[in-house]
Protein backbone atom coordinates (compact mmCIF):
# COMPACT_ATOMS: atom_id res chain seq x y z
CA UNK A 1 0.00 0.00 0.00
CA UNK A 2 1.15 3.22 -0.79
CA UNK A 3 0.83 6.60 1.33
CA UNK A 4 -0.45 9.13 -1.22
CA UNK A 5 -0.77 12.39 0.63
CA UNK A 6 2.65 12.70 2.53
CA UNK A 7 4.79 15.70 2.80
CA UNK A 8 8.11 16.98 4.31
CA UNK A 9 8.43 20.27 5.45
CA UNK A 10 7.31 22.66 8.10
CA UNK A 11 3.98 24.07 8.24
CA UNK A 12 3.52 27.83 9.00
CA UNK A 13 0.97 28.06 11.43
CA UNK A 14 2.24 25.57 13.78
CA UNK A 15 4.95 23.29 14.96
CA UNK A 16 5.45 19.98 13.38
CA UNK A 17 7.64 17.36 14.69
CA UNK A 18 9.78 16.25 12.74
CA UNK A 19 8.63 16.72 9.16
CA UNK A 20 11.46 15.10 7.53
CA UNK A 21 12.20 12.59 4.74
CA UNK A 22 13.68 10.07 7.06
CA UNK A 23 11.65 9.92 9.49
CA UNK A 24 8.84 9.72 7.16
CA UNK A 25 10.96 6.80 5.79
CA UNK A 26 10.97 5.05 9.32
CA UNK A 27 7.45 6.21 9.90
CA UNK A 28 6.31 4.26 6.84
CA UNK A 29 8.56 1.03 8.00
CA UNK A 30 6.88 0.52 11.46
CA UNK A 31 3.09 1.10 9.78
CA UNK A 32 3.59 -1.56 7.50
CA UNK A 33 3.60 1.62 4.59
CA UNK A 34 5.35 0.56 0.84
CA UNK A 35 6.11 3.91 0.23
CA UNK A 36 4.52 7.65 -0.55
CA UNK A 37 3.83 10.16 -2.63
CA UNK A 38 5.47 13.20 -1.08
CA UNK A 39 4.93 17.00 -1.80
CA UNK A 40 7.01 19.88 -0.03
CA UNK A 41 4.32 21.64 2.46
CA UNK A 42 6.04 25.15 3.01
CA UNK A 43 5.44 25.26 -0.93
CA UNK A 44 1.63 25.11 -0.73
CA UNK A 45 2.44 28.72 0.78
CA UNK A 46 5.11 30.27 -1.46
CA UNK A 47 4.17 32.34 -4.35
CA UNK A 48 7.04 31.15 -6.16
CA UNK A 49 7.07 27.38 -6.33
CA UNK A 50 11.04 27.29 -7.69
CA UNK A 51 12.70 26.65 -4.86
CA UNK A 52 10.21 24.46 -2.86
CA UNK A 53 10.55 21.96 -5.44
CA UNK A 54 13.91 22.12 -5.66
CA UNK A 55 13.94 21.27 -1.99
CA UNK A 56 11.93 18.67 -2.32
CA UNK A 57 13.82 17.10 -5.48
CA UNK A 58 16.92 17.34 -3.15
CA UNK A 59 16.15 15.94 0.21
CA UNK A 60 14.36 12.83 -1.39
CA UNK A 61 17.05 11.45 -3.13
CA UNK A 62 18.67 9.28 -0.64
CA UNK A 63 15.01 7.66 -0.58
CA UNK A 64 13.96 7.49 -3.80
CA UNK A 65 13.13 3.81 -3.49
CA UNK A 66 10.25 4.82 -1.08
CA UNK A 67 9.39 8.38 -1.27
CA UNK A 68 8.43 9.74 -4.54
CA UNK A 69 8.38 13.03 -5.20
CA UNK A 70 5.10 15.40 -5.68
CA UNK A 71 6.16 18.77 -6.70
CA UNK A 72 3.69 21.83 -6.91
CA UNK A 73 3.12 23.23 -10.17
CA UNK A 74 1.37 26.72 -10.73
CA UNK A 75 -0.01 27.67 -13.68
CA UNK A 76 -0.74 31.20 -13.55
CA UNK A 77 3.36 31.57 -13.03
CA UNK A 78 5.69 32.55 -15.84
CA UNK A 79 7.40 29.43 -17.58
CA UNK A 80 4.86 26.57 -15.65
CA UNK A 81 4.92 24.63 -18.57
CA UNK A 82 8.74 24.56 -18.77
CA UNK A 83 8.62 23.49 -15.05
CA UNK A 84 6.14 20.78 -15.43
CA UNK A 85 8.35 18.74 -18.28
CA UNK A 86 11.16 19.29 -15.89
CA UNK A 87 9.31 17.94 -13.02
CA UNK A 88 8.16 14.92 -14.84
CA UNK A 89 11.61 14.31 -16.50
CA UNK A 90 13.49 14.71 -13.03
CA UNK A 91 10.77 11.40 -12.08
CA UNK A 92 7.73 13.47 -10.46
CA UNK A 93 5.42 10.98 -9.43
CA UNK A 94 2.63 12.90 -10.15
CA UNK A 95 2.23 16.73 -9.58
CA UNK A 96 0.34 18.60 -6.64
CA UNK A 97 -1.74 22.43 -6.99
CA UNK A 98 -3.38 24.50 -4.65
CA UNK A 99 -6.33 26.69 -5.59
CA UNK A 100 -7.64 27.88 -2.71
CA UNK A 101 -4.18 29.16 -1.43
CA UNK A 102 -3.36 30.66 -4.86
CA UNK A 103 -6.57 32.47 -5.11
CA UNK A 104 -7.71 30.73 -7.97
CA UNK A 105 -11.38 29.98 -8.15
CA UNK A 106 -13.31 26.71 -9.35
CA UNK A 107 -12.95 28.16 -13.41
CA UNK A 108 -9.82 29.54 -13.45
CA UNK A 109 -8.77 29.02 -17.04
CA UNK A 110 -4.95 28.02 -15.94
CA UNK A 111 -6.28 25.41 -13.92
CA UNK A 112 -8.05 23.94 -16.79
CA UNK A 113 -4.70 23.98 -18.75
CA UNK A 114 -3.19 22.48 -15.71
CA UNK A 115 -5.47 19.52 -16.00
CA UNK A 116 -4.42 19.33 -19.78
CA UNK A 117 -0.58 19.28 -19.53
CA UNK A 118 -1.12 16.74 -16.43
CA UNK A 119 -3.00 14.47 -18.71
CA UNK A 120 -1.08 15.00 -22.28
CA UNK A 121 2.07 13.65 -19.84
CA UNK A 122 0.13 11.02 -17.80
CA UNK A 123 1.04 12.33 -14.73
CA UNK A 124 -1.81 12.55 -11.86
CA UNK A 125 -2.83 15.79 -10.32
CA UNK A 126 -3.21 15.73 -6.80
CA UNK A 127 -5.19 18.59 -4.77
CA UNK A 128 -5.52 18.90 -1.30
CA UNK A 129 -9.33 20.07 0.27
CA UNK A 130 -7.40 21.32 3.45
CA UNK A 131 -4.69 21.09 5.74
CA UNK A 132 -6.42 22.00 9.34
CA UNK A 133 -9.29 21.85 10.23
CA UNK A 134 -11.63 25.22 9.80
CA UNK A 135 -11.92 25.48 13.30
CA UNK A 136 -8.28 25.78 14.44
CA UNK A 137 -6.99 27.57 11.35
CA UNK A 138 -5.11 30.73 11.99
CA UNK A 139 -6.31 33.74 11.33
CA UNK A 140 -3.49 34.55 8.74
CA UNK A 141 -5.06 31.30 7.10
CA UNK A 142 -7.97 32.70 5.06
CA UNK A 143 -7.89 30.18 2.31
CA UNK A 144 -11.23 28.20 2.29
CA UNK A 145 -11.36 24.83 2.12
CA UNK A 146 -11.27 23.18 -1.93
CA UNK A 147 -14.60 23.05 -3.40
CA UNK A 148 -16.75 20.54 -5.16
CA UNK A 149 -16.98 23.01 -8.07
CA UNK A 150 -13.23 22.94 -8.56
CA UNK A 151 -12.61 19.02 -8.11
CA UNK A 152 -15.67 18.93 -10.57
CA UNK A 153 -14.15 21.37 -13.38
CA UNK A 154 -11.16 20.02 -12.95
CA UNK A 155 -12.47 16.65 -14.18
CA UNK A 156 -14.29 17.56 -16.85
CA UNK A 157 -11.47 20.01 -18.25
CA UNK A 158 -9.51 17.15 -19.96
CA UNK A 159 -10.47 13.76 -20.74
CA UNK A 160 -6.61 12.51 -19.61
CA UNK A 161 -6.11 14.11 -16.40
CA UNK A 162 -6.44 11.45 -13.64
CA UNK A 163 -7.27 13.36 -10.66
CA UNK A 164 -6.12 12.62 -6.80
CA UNK A 165 -8.11 14.57 -3.87
CA UNK A 166 -6.60 14.56 -0.54
CA UNK A 167 -8.21 15.58 2.86
CA UNK A 168 -12.02 15.34 1.88
CA UNK A 169 -14.80 14.02 3.60
CA UNK A 170 -17.95 12.64 2.72
CA UNK A 171 -20.07 15.30 1.38
CA UNK A 172 -17.36 16.72 -0.91
CA UNK A 173 -16.49 13.71 -2.10
CA UNK A 174 -20.45 12.58 -2.65
CA UNK A 175 -21.17 16.32 -4.29
CA UNK A 176 -17.93 15.37 -6.57
CA UNK A 177 -18.29 12.08 -7.42
CA UNK A 178 -22.32 12.24 -8.23
CA UNK A 179 -22.26 15.41 -9.95
CA UNK A 180 -19.40 13.86 -12.67
CA UNK A 181 -20.20 11.76 -15.44
CA UNK A 182 -19.41 8.18 -15.35
CA UNK A 183 -16.20 8.93 -17.07
CA UNK A 184 -15.18 11.66 -15.63
CA UNK A 185 -15.53 10.45 -12.37
CA UNK A 186 -13.85 7.10 -13.21
CA UNK A 187 -10.57 9.30 -13.27
CA UNK A 188 -11.03 10.62 -9.74
CA UNK A 189 -10.07 9.08 -6.83
CA UNK A 190 -10.06 10.34 -3.13
CA UNK A 191 -7.24 9.28 -0.21
CA UNK A 192 -9.16 8.41 2.93
CA UNK A 193 -7.39 10.59 5.65
CA UNK A 194 -10.06 12.42 6.03
CA UNK A 195 -13.22 10.09 6.10
CA UNK A 196 -14.79 9.08 9.74
CA UNK A 197 -15.09 5.97 10.39
CA UNK A 198 -17.68 3.87 12.95
CA UNK A 199 -19.91 4.89 14.69
CA UNK A 200 -21.19 7.34 11.46
CA UNK A 201 -19.32 4.71 9.16
CA UNK A 202 -18.85 7.24 6.08
CA UNK A 203 -15.81 5.41 4.93
CA UNK A 204 -18.01 1.93 4.56
CA UNK A 205 -20.55 3.92 3.11
CA UNK A 206 -18.51 5.25 0.53
CA UNK A 207 -16.79 2.13 -0.30
CA UNK A 208 -20.22 0.45 -0.65
CA UNK A 209 -22.09 3.22 -2.57
CA UNK A 210 -18.88 4.76 -4.78
CA UNK A 211 -16.75 1.57 -4.84
CA UNK A 212 -13.25 1.14 -3.36
CA UNK A 213 -11.58 1.34 -6.54
CA UNK A 214 -12.13 5.10 -6.59
CA UNK A 215 -9.89 5.30 -2.69
CA UNK A 216 -6.62 5.26 -1.99
CA UNK A 217 -4.08 5.55 1.06
CA UNK A 218 -3.25 8.48 2.71
CA UNK A 219 -2.31 10.04 5.54
CA UNK A 220 -1.77 13.96 5.57
CA UNK A 221 1.49 12.76 7.23
CA UNK A 222 2.71 15.14 8.86
CA UNK A 223 0.54 17.01 9.23
CA UNK A 224 -1.84 14.34 10.83
CA UNK A 225 -1.15 10.25 12.48
CA UNK A 226 -0.95 8.14 10.12
CA UNK A 227 -2.15 5.40 12.37
CA UNK A 228 -5.44 7.02 11.99
CA UNK A 229 -6.44 5.84 8.11
CA UNK A 230 -5.17 2.66 9.07
CA UNK A 231 -7.48 2.09 12.10
CA UNK A 232 -10.06 3.37 9.92
CA UNK A 233 -9.63 0.22 7.78
CA UNK A 234 -9.18 -2.14 10.32
CA UNK A 235 -12.38 -0.69 11.83
CA UNK A 236 -14.83 -1.58 8.97
CA UNK A 237 -17.42 -3.51 9.40
CA UNK A 238 -16.94 -7.32 9.26
CA UNK A 239 -18.24 -7.92 5.11
CA UNK A 240 -15.97 -4.72 4.31
CA UNK A 241 -12.42 -6.08 5.14
CA UNK A 242 -11.68 -7.72 2.79
CA UNK A 243 -12.20 -4.76 0.51
CA UNK A 244 -8.97 -3.33 -1.08
CA UNK A 245 -8.43 0.06 -2.17
CA UNK A 246 -7.63 0.80 -5.23
CA UNK A 247 -3.63 1.01 -6.52
CA UNK A 248 -2.09 4.36 -7.33
CA UNK A 249 -2.75 5.51 -10.78
CA UNK B 1 -15.41 -13.88 11.95
CA UNK B 2 -17.49 -12.72 14.69
CA UNK B 3 -15.92 -9.38 16.41
CA UNK B 4 -15.65 -11.26 19.82
CA UNK B 5 -13.39 -13.77 17.93
CA UNK B 6 -10.72 -11.65 16.60
CA UNK B 7 -8.30 -9.83 19.57
CA UNK B 8 -8.88 -6.61 20.50
CA UNK B 9 -6.61 -4.24 18.14
CA UNK B 10 -6.07 -2.34 21.07
CA UNK B 11 -5.18 -5.02 23.44
CA UNK B 12 -6.46 -6.59 26.48
CA UNK B 13 -5.73 -4.69 29.02
CA UNK B 14 -8.62 -2.41 30.20
CA UNK B 15 -10.03 0.50 28.39
CA UNK B 16 -12.51 3.51 29.25
CA UNK B 17 -13.96 5.71 26.64
CA UNK B 18 -14.92 8.73 28.77
CA UNK B 19 -16.40 10.34 25.94
CA UNK B 20 -19.34 8.95 24.22
CA UNK B 21 -22.64 9.42 22.25
CA UNK B 22 -25.57 7.77 21.46
CA UNK B 23 -28.87 8.61 20.18
CA UNK B 24 -32.61 7.54 20.73
CA UNK B 25 -35.41 7.46 18.53
CA UNK B 26 -36.56 11.37 19.23
CA UNK B 27 -32.77 12.10 18.09
CA UNK B 28 -34.36 13.47 14.60
CA UNK B 29 -32.42 10.44 12.50
CA UNK B 30 -33.76 7.59 11.24
CA UNK B 31 -30.48 5.90 11.49
CA UNK B 32 -29.93 6.15 15.22
CA UNK B 33 -30.09 2.64 16.00
CA UNK B 34 -27.25 1.51 13.26
CA UNK B 35 -25.56 4.04 14.68
CA UNK B 36 -25.36 2.85 18.24
CA UNK B 37 -25.02 -0.64 16.85
CA UNK B 38 -21.86 1.06 15.42
CA UNK B 39 -20.52 2.26 18.46
CA UNK B 40 -20.67 -0.84 19.76
CA UNK B 41 -19.63 -3.23 17.48
CA UNK B 42 -16.44 -0.72 16.85
CA UNK B 43 -16.13 -0.84 20.38
CA UNK B 44 -15.99 -4.54 20.73
CA UNK B 45 -13.48 -4.47 17.86
CA UNK B 46 -10.99 -2.24 19.97
CA UNK B 47 -11.58 -3.55 22.99
CA UNK B 48 -13.48 -0.49 24.71
CA UNK B 49 -14.79 -2.28 28.39
CA UNK B 50 -16.39 1.07 29.13
CA UNK B 51 -17.99 3.48 26.71
CA UNK B 52 -19.17 6.22 29.19
CA UNK B 53 -21.44 8.14 27.54
CA UNK B 54 -24.08 10.82 27.20
CA UNK B 55 -27.49 12.11 24.97
CA UNK B 56 -27.57 15.76 24.70
CA UNK B 57 -31.33 16.07 24.75
CA UNK B 58 -32.95 15.62 21.24
CA UNK B 59 -29.80 16.41 19.23
CA UNK B 60 -31.21 19.54 18.32
CA UNK B 61 -34.46 17.93 17.05
CA UNK B 62 -36.93 19.34 18.82
CA UNK B 63 -34.58 21.96 21.21
CA UNK B 64 -31.18 22.94 20.20
CA UNK B 65 -28.36 20.39 20.74
CA UNK B 66 -26.18 23.00 23.09
CA UNK B 67 -29.17 24.77 24.84
CA UNK B 68 -31.68 21.74 25.32
CA UNK B 69 -35.18 22.41 27.19
CA UNK B 70 -35.52 20.80 30.39
CA UNK B 71 -38.28 17.69 28.66
CA UNK B 72 -35.66 16.76 26.20
CA UNK B 73 -32.69 16.62 28.41
CA UNK B 74 -35.57 14.50 30.78
CA UNK B 75 -36.20 12.21 27.74
CA UNK B 76 -32.27 11.89 26.24
CA UNK B 77 -31.34 10.86 29.93
CA UNK B 78 -34.03 8.24 30.01
CA UNK B 79 -32.78 7.15 27.08
CA UNK B 80 -29.04 7.00 27.91
CA UNK B 81 -30.21 5.09 31.44
CA UNK B 82 -32.05 2.35 29.19
CA UNK B 83 -29.24 1.95 26.91
CA UNK B 84 -27.18 1.55 30.42
CA UNK B 85 -29.36 -0.96 31.89
CA UNK B 86 -29.42 -2.81 28.44
CA UNK B 87 -25.97 -3.40 28.51
CA UNK B 88 -24.68 -3.00 31.82
CA UNK B 89 -22.09 -5.10 30.98
CA UNK B 90 -19.84 -1.71 28.65
CA UNK B 91 -21.95 1.36 29.19
CA UNK B 92 -22.35 3.84 32.06
CA UNK B 93 -24.15 7.07 31.93
CA UNK B 94 -23.79 10.64 32.39
CA UNK B 95 -26.56 13.12 33.60
CA UNK B 96 -26.50 15.97 30.84
CA UNK B 97 -28.16 19.32 32.57
CA UNK B 98 -28.47 22.55 31.11
CA UNK B 99 -27.42 25.49 34.17
CA UNK B 100 -30.17 27.79 32.86
CA UNK B 101 -32.55 25.58 34.27
CA UNK B 102 -30.75 25.12 37.48
CA UNK B 103 -34.02 23.30 39.45
CA UNK B 104 -34.33 21.05 36.87
CA UNK B 105 -30.70 20.38 36.67
CA UNK B 106 -30.75 19.68 40.64
CA UNK B 107 -33.19 17.54 40.37
CA UNK B 108 -32.29 15.57 36.95
CA UNK B 109 -28.94 14.47 38.64
CA UNK B 110 -30.43 13.05 42.06
CA UNK B 111 -32.34 11.14 39.58
CA UNK B 112 -30.15 9.76 37.53
CA UNK B 113 -27.39 9.14 39.79
CA UNK B 114 -29.85 7.75 41.68
CA UNK B 115 -30.59 4.95 38.46
CA UNK B 116 -26.86 4.75 37.73
CA UNK B 117 -25.25 7.80 36.25
CA UNK B 118 -21.81 7.92 37.06
CA UNK B 119 -20.70 11.32 35.70
CA UNK B 120 -22.46 15.07 34.59
CA UNK B 121 -22.17 16.17 31.03
CA UNK B 122 -22.25 20.18 30.37
CA UNK B 123 -22.32 21.08 27.27
CA UNK B 124 -22.54 24.45 26.32
CA UNK B 125 -25.42 26.23 27.70
CA UNK B 126 -24.07 28.52 29.71
CA UNK B 127 -19.85 29.22 30.21
CA UNK B 128 -18.08 27.19 32.20
CA UNK B 129 -17.11 29.82 34.32
CA UNK B 130 -20.63 31.66 34.88
CA UNK B 131 -22.36 31.21 38.46
CA UNK B 132 -24.91 29.26 37.11
CA UNK B 133 -22.60 26.33 36.79
CA UNK B 134 -21.28 26.46 40.67
CA UNK B 135 -24.39 24.74 42.15
CA UNK B 136 -23.63 21.82 39.22
CA UNK B 137 -19.97 21.63 40.36
CA UNK B 138 -20.95 21.73 43.74
CA UNK B 139 -23.07 18.77 43.78
CA UNK B 140 -20.42 17.09 41.08
CA UNK B 141 -17.95 17.69 44.11
CA UNK B 142 -20.21 16.09 47.04
CA UNK B 143 -21.27 13.44 44.98
CA UNK B 144 -17.52 12.59 43.76
CA UNK B 145 -18.69 12.59 40.37
CA UNK B 146 -16.81 14.21 37.52
CA UNK B 147 -18.21 16.88 35.14
CA UNK B 148 -17.15 15.79 31.50
CA UNK B 149 -17.32 20.28 30.07
CA UNK B 150 -17.62 20.09 26.31
CA UNK B 151 -14.96 22.93 25.06
CA UNK B 152 -14.18 24.69 22.32
CA UNK B 153 -10.03 24.60 22.47
CA UNK B 154 -9.33 28.69 22.04
CA UNK B 155 -12.10 30.55 21.73
CA UNK B 156 -11.63 33.47 19.58
CA UNK B 157 -15.26 34.44 18.82
CA UNK B 158 -18.75 33.41 19.30
CA UNK B 159 -20.20 30.61 17.50
CA UNK B 160 -23.56 30.06 16.47
CA UNK B 161 -25.69 27.88 18.07
CA UNK B 162 -23.66 27.01 21.60
CA UNK B 163 -22.54 29.13 24.42
CA UNK B 164 -19.05 28.05 23.99
CA UNK B 165 -16.37 27.80 26.39
CA UNK B 166 -12.76 27.26 25.98
CA UNK B 167 -9.88 26.13 28.71
CA UNK B 168 -9.43 29.29 30.18
CA UNK B 169 -12.89 29.51 30.70
CA UNK B 170 -12.86 25.67 32.61
CA UNK B 171 -9.88 27.07 34.42
CA UNK B 172 -11.79 29.23 36.38
CA UNK B 173 -14.86 27.24 37.34
CA UNK B 174 -12.13 24.46 38.35
CA UNK B 175 -9.82 26.57 40.68
CA UNK B 176 -13.55 27.38 42.42
CA UNK B 177 -14.20 24.17 43.18
CA UNK B 178 -10.87 22.33 43.84
CA UNK B 179 -12.82 19.19 45.45
CA UNK B 180 -14.43 17.98 41.74
CA UNK B 181 -12.89 16.16 38.74
CA UNK B 182 -13.49 17.99 35.55
CA UNK B 183 -13.07 16.61 32.00
CA UNK B 184 -11.86 19.07 29.40
CA UNK B 185 -13.96 17.53 26.40
CA UNK B 186 -12.40 16.47 23.01
CA UNK B 187 -8.49 18.19 22.65
CA UNK B 188 -8.97 16.81 18.98
CA UNK B 189 -12.38 18.21 18.78
CA UNK B 190 -11.63 21.26 17.24
CA UNK B 191 -10.09 24.57 18.13
CA UNK B 192 -6.22 25.24 18.84
CA UNK B 193 -5.02 22.45 21.53
CA UNK B 194 -2.27 24.29 21.96
CA UNK B 195 -4.55 26.54 23.89
CA UNK B 196 -6.11 24.54 26.23
CA UNK B 197 -2.94 22.60 26.79
CA UNK B 198 -1.13 25.79 28.28
CA UNK B 199 -4.53 27.05 30.35
CA UNK B 200 -5.08 24.16 32.30
CA UNK B 201 -1.06 22.70 32.65
CA UNK B 202 -1.44 24.20 36.30
CA UNK B 203 -4.87 23.30 37.52
CA UNK B 204 -4.48 20.13 38.86
CA UNK B 205 -8.40 18.99 39.04
CA UNK B 206 -8.74 19.33 34.92
CA UNK B 207 -7.83 16.17 32.88
CA UNK B 208 -7.86 16.40 29.33
CA UNK B 209 -9.77 14.18 27.09
CA UNK B 210 -8.16 12.92 23.79
CA UNK B 211 -10.93 12.50 22.27
CA UNK B 212 -12.07 14.25 18.82
CA UNK B 213 -12.13 13.63 15.14
CA UNK B 214 -8.82 15.80 14.93
CA UNK B 215 -5.58 13.95 15.00
CA UNK B 216 -2.81 16.63 14.40
CA UNK B 217 0.38 14.97 14.81
CA UNK B 218 2.27 17.12 17.85
CA UNK B 219 -1.16 17.36 19.88
CA UNK B 220 -0.75 13.54 21.66
CA UNK B 221 3.11 14.89 22.47
CA UNK B 222 2.10 18.64 24.20
CA UNK B 223 -0.65 17.07 25.97
CA UNK B 224 1.82 14.91 27.43
CA UNK B 225 4.05 17.39 28.35
CA UNK B 226 1.77 19.63 29.04
CA UNK B 227 -0.05 17.52 32.47
CA UNK B 228 1.60 14.26 32.43
CA UNK B 229 0.17 11.03 32.00
CA UNK B 230 -2.04 11.24 35.14
CA UNK B 231 -3.99 14.14 33.80
CA UNK B 232 -5.12 12.21 30.48
CA UNK B 233 -7.96 10.22 29.55
CA UNK B 234 -8.80 8.40 26.53
CA UNK B 235 -11.69 8.88 24.28
CA UNK B 236 -13.75 8.98 21.11
CA UNK B 237 -16.54 10.90 20.86
CA UNK B 238 -18.02 10.59 17.66
CA UNK B 239 -14.91 9.09 15.70
CA UNK B 240 -13.37 6.02 16.75
CA UNK B 241 -10.84 5.40 14.38
CA UNK B 242 -9.37 8.55 15.78
CA UNK B 243 -9.31 7.32 19.14
CA UNK B 244 -7.57 4.18 18.61
CA UNK B 245 -5.22 5.82 16.15
CA UNK B 246 -4.17 8.19 19.20
CA UNK B 247 -4.00 4.72 21.23
CA UNK B 248 -1.41 3.73 19.02
CA UNK B 249 -0.09 6.85 18.62
CA UNK B 250 0.79 7.50 22.59
CA UNK B 251 3.07 4.62 22.16
CA UNK B 252 5.15 6.01 19.77
CA UNK B 253 5.24 9.09 21.35
CA UNK B 254 7.05 7.40 23.71
CA UNK B 255 4.65 6.68 26.92
CA UNK B 256 6.11 3.96 28.99
CA UNK B 257 3.26 1.11 29.50
CA UNK B 258 2.39 2.55 33.26
CA UNK B 259 1.39 5.63 31.96
CA UNK B 260 -0.90 4.19 29.03
CA UNK B 261 -2.73 2.30 31.75
CA UNK B 262 -3.01 5.77 33.53
CA UNK B 263 -4.26 7.06 30.34
CA UNK B 264 -6.45 3.77 29.10
CA UNK B 265 -8.52 3.31 32.46
CA UNK B 266 -6.55 4.07 35.95
CA UNK B 267 -7.29 8.13 35.28
CA UNK B 268 -10.71 7.21 34.80
CA UNK B 269 -11.34 4.49 37.65
CA UNK B 270 -9.71 7.21 40.03
CA UNK B 271 -11.99 9.82 39.17
CA UNK B 272 -15.51 8.03 38.69
CA UNK B 273 -17.23 6.59 41.52
CA UNK B 274 -15.67 3.51 43.15
CA UNK B 275 -16.74 0.33 41.60
CA UNK B 276 -18.96 2.62 39.27
CA UNK B 277 -17.49 0.60 35.54
CA UNK B 278 -17.75 -2.23 34.13
CA UNK B 279 -14.85 -4.65 33.67
CA UNK B 280 -12.40 -1.99 35.27
CA UNK B 281 -10.51 -3.18 38.07
CA UNK B 282 -10.38 -0.33 41.48
CA UNK B 283 -7.88 -2.42 43.85
CA UNK B 284 -4.63 -0.05 43.09
CA UNK B 285 -6.51 2.71 42.28
CA UNK B 286 -9.31 3.08 44.85
CA UNK B 287 -6.68 4.81 47.52
CA UNK B 288 -5.72 7.59 44.80
CA UNK B 289 -9.22 7.95 43.87
CA UNK B 290 -9.47 11.24 45.93
CA UNK B 291 -6.85 12.91 44.57
CA UNK B 292 -8.45 16.03 44.28
CA UNK B 293 -9.78 16.02 47.70
CA UNK B 294 -5.97 15.50 49.36
CA UNK B 295 -5.07 18.34 46.96
CA UNK B 296 -7.54 20.13 48.53
CA UNK B 297 -5.81 18.96 52.17
CA UNK B 298 -2.58 20.17 51.68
Amino acid sequence: MIDVNCFIGGYPFRELPHPDADVLVRVLAREGIAGAWVGHLPTAFHRDVTAGNEALFAALEPHRETLEPVPAIRSDWPRWEAALAAAHASGARAVRAYPSQWGMGAHDPNLARLAGACGEIGLPLVLTTRFEDVRQRSALDSSPDLSGAHIRAIARADARVRVVVTCAGRALIEESHWGLTPDERSRLSWDISWIWGPPEDDLAHLLQTIGADRFLFGSAWPLRLMQSPIANLELLPTGLRSLRLAEVP
Amino acid sequence: MAEEALAPLAGRTPLVDVHAHFYHPASGRADWQRVNAARLRAGERIGIRAHIASILGSWGHTSPTYFPSPDDLTAGNDAMLALQDAHPDRIRCYVSVNPNDAAHARDEIARCVGRGAVGIKLAASRRADDSLVDPIAEEAARRGLPVLHHIWQHRTREWPGQEISDGIDLGRLAVRHPRASFILAHIGGGGDWAHSCAAVKEISNIYLDLSGSGVDRGMLDLAYASVGASRLLWGCDITMETGLAKLRALEAVGLEEDELAEVRWRNAARIFPHNALPGIPTSGVAARRTDAHARVAK
